[in-house]
């Protein structure tokens, strides 16, 4: 070792991220879309290298001995705090143990970190407490421990949330994107894009003739039946929430090296969801979801699969959305609806609204 | 979904296509105007659907392609006032500067706040009495009339706290400059069917005629488009000329003259620069003498602009569809939409931004 590579290693290790790029960070790192990867891969995957990191699932999966245990942990920063279908605390539960059931796991215990902003009134921090032990009550889940901070005013934005989930695998799942296989079918279980909609339209205030609620919900009983059921027939699954189905569906084909091919006919999208997207100029592919799952399955078991999400309360509306393919590895591509085919990319920035 | 759903059946599509396949003899080029056509065609996948005679090229009408970087950058200069609230619509938030873009500076701490209606700025100045509320006011002859709403408004509020920062362009100027061009080589048009539902196409007849080439007032579906074309095809086999109007459930000869008589109160015509184009004699609009206190670039003295384009960037002859955005030797390679070189990477009506997203790249 030279002299000159010691002294650079007693600064250590120097930030990977083209900083002539980006010398801040910007809200698009955060959006789940090609920013927040890049920041995956130069920053924190660089920095805490290790096996388990490296498949890059929603959670960890820990081998201890007897015990297979998933761990995730997600926070939350959504304004406003309360939105028509859930609000920060419910999110707050919902958003960690959809990640842990998305590993084929069953969510048994949170935790739960609070960074407070002084001035936050008590009776919204108690609103937000009672609905996150409502929503853990449902899935069976307590929040075991805690942490709260107390920041400055005008230092926070109300509350922010983290949560983490422990889970233990369930019987038969082997869940991973790598097993994405040509043939496969892509199924989801019901109406893409409420969550983004309804929070963007209290957040901007929008009006619609109807109103949407998001779909914020618990995946963790839906995924246990449509396992039981298909069993390592369920190949992947993925909660699309920022960066919606198409960034969940990028990420896939370029894990598994494999092409995905959607039918835009057959996406699951309600009107209201539809016409807002029409107004905005956004695409319904790139909206966050916070109650959908999207299920890539061994293709003899895909009937099963649908028949079960069916039968399920929260997939009434599932569909058969498309199938992975040997062609075009690595790429979404979408048959639009007269005929057409384009390919669908990662979400690129965060989705700003269109001039005209 | 209704008004949407009839506008984009695979069957009508296909027979549009067969349509346009059986009238097509010879190699011939159009001209899409509008930056949400382009959007609609590359989204769609009509591009790859139409006979390889028929080349399609993209024209200028994205607003925030268009707007010069000089008036970029006096947004970055005022939004960088501490005393100031930048309104703007969302996409013009990427457009990179010289230097910068609203987002970075945001990011860093300007107060920059998208909206979705210029009147929200007129209502974010009423409610701010002790800030500055300055509207980026760029677009064509379709937010004109919205803009010169909120200045009209804020006049009548007496609202001292509001003003835009102008860069409004006109499309019939710049079809004039691509026809004159020695250069050109655009048969026939699609023009913009939600600027001609604002301004008509009266003043559409003469260039038609001027030049000799079919102009089809066109609007922005998948089966507007493809009846669009076939309509041009077919004025261009039979070698005729002239204005037709395919967007008939929007759009009326003369146009809608309340939006026409908001404008001309508010606006008045001038000399205008299109960035990566130059300047346009008569393509713009800005504000009237008598209301010049709503002007930020004379409230805000920013000094002196220099101003730097990327050398690498070839946004000027992508715009004036002298080339496709394959065709830039950056795009997609150090131009993507997370650091665009030039604004038509940016908007979701840039040509670039179109052909990244759906898949059109290396």
């Amino acid at each position: 070792m030279s002299a000159g590579d010691r002294s650079d290693l007693s600064r250590g290790p120097r930030c990977p991220l083209p900083i002539a790029d980006h010398p801040t960070v910007l809200l698009a790192h955060g959006g789940g879309g090609r920013l927040s990867r890049m920041l995956l891969d130069r920053v924190f995957l660089e920095a805490f290298r290790n096996p388990i990191l490296e498949t890059l699932h929603d959670g960890a999966l820990l081998d201890l001995g007897d015990a297979r245990v998933v761990v995730s942990t997600d926070s939350f920063v959504i304004r406003p705090l309360f939105f028509p279908g859930g609000d920060i605390g419910s999110l707050a539960v919902h958003g960690t143990v959809n990640d842990v059931a998305m590993c084929g796991a069953k969510p048994v215990g949170l935790c739960a970190g609070f960074i407070l902003e002084e001035g936050l009134p008590m009776e919204t921090l108690w609103q937000i407490a009672c609905s996150m032990q409502e929503a853990a009550r449902e899935v069976g889940a307590s929040i075991v421990t805690g942490d709260t901070k107390v920041v400055d005013r005008g230092k926070g934005d109300g509350v922010f949330i983290n949560t983490t989930g422990l889970g233990v695998l369930l019987p038969g799942a082997d869940v991973s994107p790598l097993r994405a296989r040509a043939g496969d079918v892509v199924l989801v279980n019901g109406s893409l894009g409420l969550h983004g909609v309804a929070v963007m339209s209290i957040r901007e205030g929008l009006e619609f003739e109807t109103a949407l609620e998001s779909d914020s919900a618990p995946l963790c009983d839906l995924v246990r039946c449509i396992l039981e059921r298909a069993g390592n027939g369920i190949h992947v699954l993925r909660d699309p929430t920022r960066g919606g189905v198409a960034s969940a569906l990028n990420e896939i084909a370029a894990q598994a090296r494999v092409g995905i091919r959607l039918d835009e006919r057959g996406l699951p999208i309600r009107e209201e969801v539809r016409g807002a997207c029409e107004i905005l100029g956004l695409d319904p592919l790139y909206v966050a979801n916070e109650g959908k799952c999207l299920a890539i399955v061994a293709r003899e078991r895909a009937d099963e699969v649908l028949e079960t999400l069916h039968a399920h309360p929260l997939g009434d509306e599932a569909a058969i959305i498309g199938e992975v393919v040997d062609e075009h590895p690595g790429r979404v591509v979408l048959r639009t609806r007269i005929g057409g085919t384009r390919f669908v990319d990662m979400l690129s920035g965060d989705p700003l609204p269109r001039i005209c | 979904m209704k008004y949407v759903d009839e506008y984009r059946g695979e069957g009508e599509a296909q027979r549009f296509l067969e349509a346009i396949r059986s009238t097509i003899t010879r190699p011939r080029t159009v001209m899409e105007i509008c930056g949400g056509q382009t959007h609609t065609l590359i989204q769609s996948g009509i591009d790859r659907m139409l006979p390889d005679a028929l080349t399609l090229v993209h024209g200028p009408g994205c607003p925030v392609c268009v707007t010069p970087l000089e008036l970029i950058d006096k947004a970055i200069a005022i939004a960088q006032r501490p005393d100031v609230i930048l309104a703007s619509f969302g996409d013009m938030l990427r457009v990179p500067g010289s230097e910068t873009d609203l987002l970075a500076v945001k990011a860093r701490g300007a107060d920059v706040r998208v909206v979705y209606s210029p009147l929200d700025a007129v209502r974010l100045a009423a409610a701010n009495p002790d800030r500055s509320v300055v509207f980026f006011a760029v677009g064509f002859e379709t937010t004109a009339p919205p803009n010169a709403m909120a200045v009209w408004q804020a006049k009548r509020q007496g609202l001292e706290n509001f003003s835009i920062l102008c860069s409004h362009v006109l499309v019939p100027p710049a079809m004039e400059a691509i026809l004159a061009s020695p250069d050109n080589r655009v048969e026939g048009f699609l023009a913009a069917g939600h600027v001609c539902t604002v301004m008509g196409y009266e003043e559409y007849e003469p260039i038609a005629e001027t030049y000799r080439v079919p102009i089809v007032v066109t609007g922005f579906e998948p089966l507007d488009l493809l009846q669009g074309l076939y309509m041009t095809l077919q004025a261009l086999e039979a070698g005729r000329w002239g204005v037709e109007n395919q967007y008939t459930r929007s759009v009326r000869r003369e146009g809608n003259r309340s939006a026409q008589k908001v404008v001309a109160e508010v606006f008045e015509r001038c000399d205008r620069r299109w960035r990566g184009i130059g300047v346009i004699p008569a393509s713009g609009y800005r504000l009237r003498p008598a209301l010049a206190r709503f002007d930020a670039e004379s409230r805000f003295d920013v000094g002196d602009i220099s101003t730097r384009e990327s050398p690498l960037c070839i946004a000027g002859e992508i715009l004036r569809g002298l080339k496709k955005p394959a065709e830039c030797g950056e795009f997609g390679r150090r131009c993507t939409p997370d650091d665009p070189l030039g604004a038509p990477m940016v908007s979701s009506e840039g040509a670039c931004a179109a052909y990244y997203r759906f898949g059109r790249r290396p």
